[in-house]
């Protein structure tokens, strides 16, 4: 009787995830813990394992595919013995992949050895110069449309390639708003990839020989953050300019209008005003509104808005995105947070609502704290961080008087904007969220 | 200099001097890290200098000259019966080309700051190696490059001490012509070594367990071999077994399945080579070795499962080729620098290097088609080959496969004097993803063997 394996719960939250990679081909007899697929969540590129052993009957998925939690992915036959477990499954971030090169014949003579699965399609059609160039410029070959003879993936196929990638199309629909240049765009030469940095950490010292340890395996979604983390304190070197702003005004109208709002369904928060104040923002300070291209020496400037939010659950944090919000009133920034946070807590959050953020705001007021500084969500260009508001004492026209006074982070990357931009950006948001009507005015 | 006390400090600590170790270790230089090679004999140039390529293709040609002159009497030309001095020859071996491309070895590493340290080398975690020599010392490293290789495997049942039961290593040494040699094993150290001995004199008698000479290897290739091996040598068994090994005075009383005893002067185990992954202190690094096998696993940039070992070569698995390995030492060499290198390649050539020699590079058609690709197949005889008549061999054969859908060349298979070096231009067809169309045009010296790859090329073309 076939046996059907289906797409198995990944855990965060996350219900769909995209193929990237067939390691099996139909008719290959594989082994129990074999590496079947290879597939990207918004949090991590994973190897699937093959959970049984037997024959690959049909694949029903092919690279580039996303798939939903319970898909049907491979259908194993059950001719054949059941190929008993081999090597124990290996940790995903280590494992050697398959490579994509065929098997060669085996030196004759020596004992045939197990037998080894490859991508399908085999090798991609392309010359040792070209596909070192794809290493070189990130570009992933197989993905590549080859248009040399008999579909030879060409130099200029994999320039292009890497050229297109990060020119994505603004998702919204509205014409991109006109921003305003960078200060310092003036170019002064043809783009030249900045200087790599190769860092590995040394070798951790034999702990045993201090005391009894014990080893306890990070779970996967604690790797992701590792990982993700280490990418972006290791690469961007950060710069963070502290601020506060009065939103004594703002957390009136906040009050005022929680009755009327939720009478529209919808729970006015804090959150919905940073974001559309960060909105507004970033379209006057595009260069927050960005991403670094080390390997071509260029700032991608992006003509749209989207934020993440960071979002503590039981599973882990979580940055779900919203879209467009320089466009959008704070009424609808409210209603779609509000749904947005509870598919993720509900573990119902779908790929697109985790990917394409350009910016990021964390707030931890809620759990107290004066400030904090986030790393930056890689590869954006500047987080904002919240602590949590308080009255605080606050000389106005030479009268103490009680305001509340809300303490923000900016973090930024020193890369891409220095001290003083960071100010004026900060400066800005603050400015906006002390002008709450003009806030609301933009309800239009 | 404190003895027992030394540390050295490197870069880059290669283990083991073979074709991987010492390109690995070339590459790293060139890129200017510290290099060191940890070598047990201390020398550069491993099995494959010493104890397997070099010297078996020295004796190879030896057997090739003796049987040109045999071939020269059809055509009148009568050098009389050889007359073999082992002495000379054995020097010639040794000193002349072994020892010659040693020195060379040497020379290079001495050119690019390579330093040799003689000694076993043992793990003792993930940056620092002890090195059992002439002297203790250790070696710390930031990246080390495991080469170790591998060596002949025994087989069970034999473990005689006698040393009238050679592995190839021994065989290599050429210590008598035996006047009868048994060979166990019919791949390609058992069929090289099989030919040195049988044009040498000797009466050889092969035993393989498979049902066919070269098992994997395609049956179009292996048959002009075949029935040249079977006239060579007295006897060629196949799906046989070797049940029992036997010393009687000088001599070893063999055992073949369903055969009587029969005796020999000398055996000849030749059934493979294992990875040489043990004894290393491996287990003290975070290297994982294959279920099967003991391999050092590795990814496509030669990376082990710790960050800072990487491993190249035999010891990493199949196919065990120098080629291969010497690849995989560049590959190791510049990714630990941090370079955007591979281990990609599609085609990995294949020698035997028998008479007629055999080779072969990417797809065999029996692999295109197990993988679901419709092929177009073409095989020239080279009978319709002016060179090959002007040498008196027509029993060559040129084959190549093509994938149908885009024309590509995906693998190329040539039996006859010379495949070894036709395979070159196949290589680099496969490997550069070359068209039928590509190879057909291109225009080919003649008259030459390689116009052969050109005609094969041509007949899918039509």
């Amino acid at each position: 009787m076939p046996r059907q394996f289906t797409l198995p719960d990944l855990g965060e939250g996350l219900t769909e995830a995209e193929i990237v990679a067939v390691l099996v081909r139909e008719g290959d007899v594989i082994r129990e813990d074999a590496p079947l697929l290879e597939v990207e969540t918004d949090k991590a590129q994973v190897e699937i394992p093959s959970p049984i052993g037997g024959r690959v009957e049909k694949i029903h998925v092919t690279p580039g595919q996303t798939v939903k939690v319970g898909a049907v992915l491979v259908t194993f036959s059950d001719n054949g013995a059941p190929v008993p477990a081999g090597a124990p499954a290996r940790p995903s971030a280590s494992t050697p992949r398959p490579q994509p090169t065929p098997a060669t014949p085996n030196a004759p003579a020596a004992p045939p050895p197990a037998r080894e699965t490859v991508p399908t399609g085999g090798p991609v059609a392309a010359t040792p110069a070209t596909r070192r160039l794809a290493r070189e410029l990130g570009v992933e070959l197989r993905a590549v449309r080859g248009s040399g003879p008999g579909g030879r993936v060409l130099d200029a196929d994999v320039r292009a390639a890497a050229g297109a990638r990060p020119q994505a199309a603004p998702t919204g629909a509205h014409p991109p708003p006109a921003a305003p240049a960078v200060r310092d765009a003036a170019p002064t030469g043809p783009a030249r990839p900045l200087a790599a940095i190769g860092l590995e950490p040394p070798p951790l010292p034999r702990f045993e020989q201090w005391g009894p340890v014990e080893r306890a395996p990070l779970s996967h979604l604690r790797r992701t953050i590792a990982e993700r983390m280490t990418l972006s304190a290791t690469l961007i070197p950060h710069v963070t300019h502290f601020d506060r702003a009065d939103i004594t005004d703002l957390d009136a109208i906040i009050t005022r209008n929680l009755e009327p709002a939720r009478a529209r369904g919808v729970t006015l928060t804090l959150t919905a005003f940073l974001l559309k104040a960060a909105a507004l923002a970033l379209r006057a300070h595009p260069q927050f509104n960005a991403s670094l291209d080390p390997a071509a020496g260029e700032l991608i400037l992006k003509r749209y808005y989207h934020l993440g939010v960071a979002v503590a659950t039981s599973r882990g944090l979580i940055v779900p995105v919203l879209r467009d919000l320089d466009s959008k009133p704070v009424l609808e920034i409210g209603r779609e947070l509000g749904a947005l946070a509870q598919r993720v807590r509900d573990g119902k959050a779908t790929l697109e609502d985790l990917r394409g953020g350009t910016f990021t705001i964390t707030n931890i007021g809620a759990l107290g704290g004066t400030a904090a500084i986030p790393i930056i969500n890689y590869p954006e260009v500047a987080i904002l961080g919240v602590a949590r508001a308080r009255q605080e004492a606050m000389v106005r026209q030479g009268q103490i008087v009680p305001r509340l006074m809300l303490p923000i982070t900016l973090t930024f990357d020193h890369r891409v904007a220095d001290g003083a931009d960071g100010a004026r950006f900060a400066t800005e948001i603050v400015s906006r969220l002390e002008a709450p009507e003009r806030l609301i005015g933009d309800l239009g | 200099m404190v003895m027992g006390d030394m540390v050295d400090e490197v870069d880059v600590a290669v283990v083991g001097g073979g074709p991987g170790g010492y390109s690995a270790a070339f590459r790293c230089a060139e890129l200017g890290l510290e290099t060191v090679v940890i070598d047990a004999d201390r020398r550069l140039g491993g099995a494959c200098l010493f104890e397997g390529c070099i010297p078996s293709k020295a004796l190879l040609h030896v057997a090739a000259v003796v049987s040109e002159a045999e071939r020269a009497k059809e055509w009148g030309v009568d050098f009389g019966e050889p007359r073999i001095s082992l002495d000379p020859l054995r020097k010639w071996k040794q000193e002349r080309v072994v020892g010659k491309l040693a020195r060379g070895l040497a020379g290079v590493a001495k050119a690019k700051g390579v330093t040799v340290i003689g000694g076993r080398a043992i793990f003792e975690d993930s940056s620092t190696l002890r090195v059992e020599g002439d002297t203790l010392q250790k070696v710390r490293f930031k990246h080390a490059v495991v080469a170790t290789g591998s060596e002949p495997s025994p087989i069970s049942g034999a473990a005689l001490r006698n040393n009238r039961v050679m592995d190839s290593t021994a065989a290599l040494e050429l210590p008598d012509i035996p006047e009868r040699l048994l060979v166990i094993g019919g791949g390609y150290i058992g069929l090289e070594l099989g030919t040195v001995y049988a044009t040498l004199g000797s009466r050889v008698t092969l035993v393989e367990m498979t049902e066919g000479l070269l098992p994997g290897v395609d049956r179009d290739l292996v048959q002009p071999l075949q029935r040249r091996i079977e006239k060579l040598f007295a006897a060629v068994h196949l799906r046989t077994k070797v049940t029992g090994l036997r010393e009687t005075g000088d001599r070893i009383e063999t055992t073949l399945e369903g055969q009587d005893p029969q005796t020999f002067d000398r055996v000849l185990v030749a059934v493979g080579r294992r990875a040489r992954s043990g004894g290393l202190g491996l287990e003290a690094t975070r290297v994982r070795l294959t279920d099967r096998g003991a391999f050092v696993q590795i990814d496509d940039r030669c990376r082990t499962d710790d960050p800072h070992v990487y491993a190249v070569g035999d010891v990493t698995g199949e196919p065990m080729l120098a080629h291969r390995a010497m690849r995989q030492g560049k590959v190791a060499a510049e990714a630990l620098a941090g370079q955007p290198a591979a281990f990609d390649n599609v085609a990995i050539p294949a020698v035997v290097f028998t008479d007629p020699e055999i080779a072969w590079c990417g797809l065999s058609e029996a692999q295109a088609k197990s993988q679901g690709m419709e092929t177009k197949v073409s095989k020239f005889q080279w009978a319709a080959s002016g060179r090959a008549a002007t040498i008196g061999r027509a029993d060559g054969l040129t084959k190549l496969v093509a994938d149908a859908a885009s024309g590509r060349v995906v693998g190329v298979g040539i039996v006859g004097p010379g495949a070894g070096e036709l395979i070159a231009e196949a290589t680099l067809a496969v490997e550069t993803a070359a068209l039928v169309e590509d190879v057909a045009a291109t225009i080919h010296a003649h008259p030459t063997l390689s116009e052969t790859l050109m005609e094969a090329a041509e007949n899918l073309l039509g």
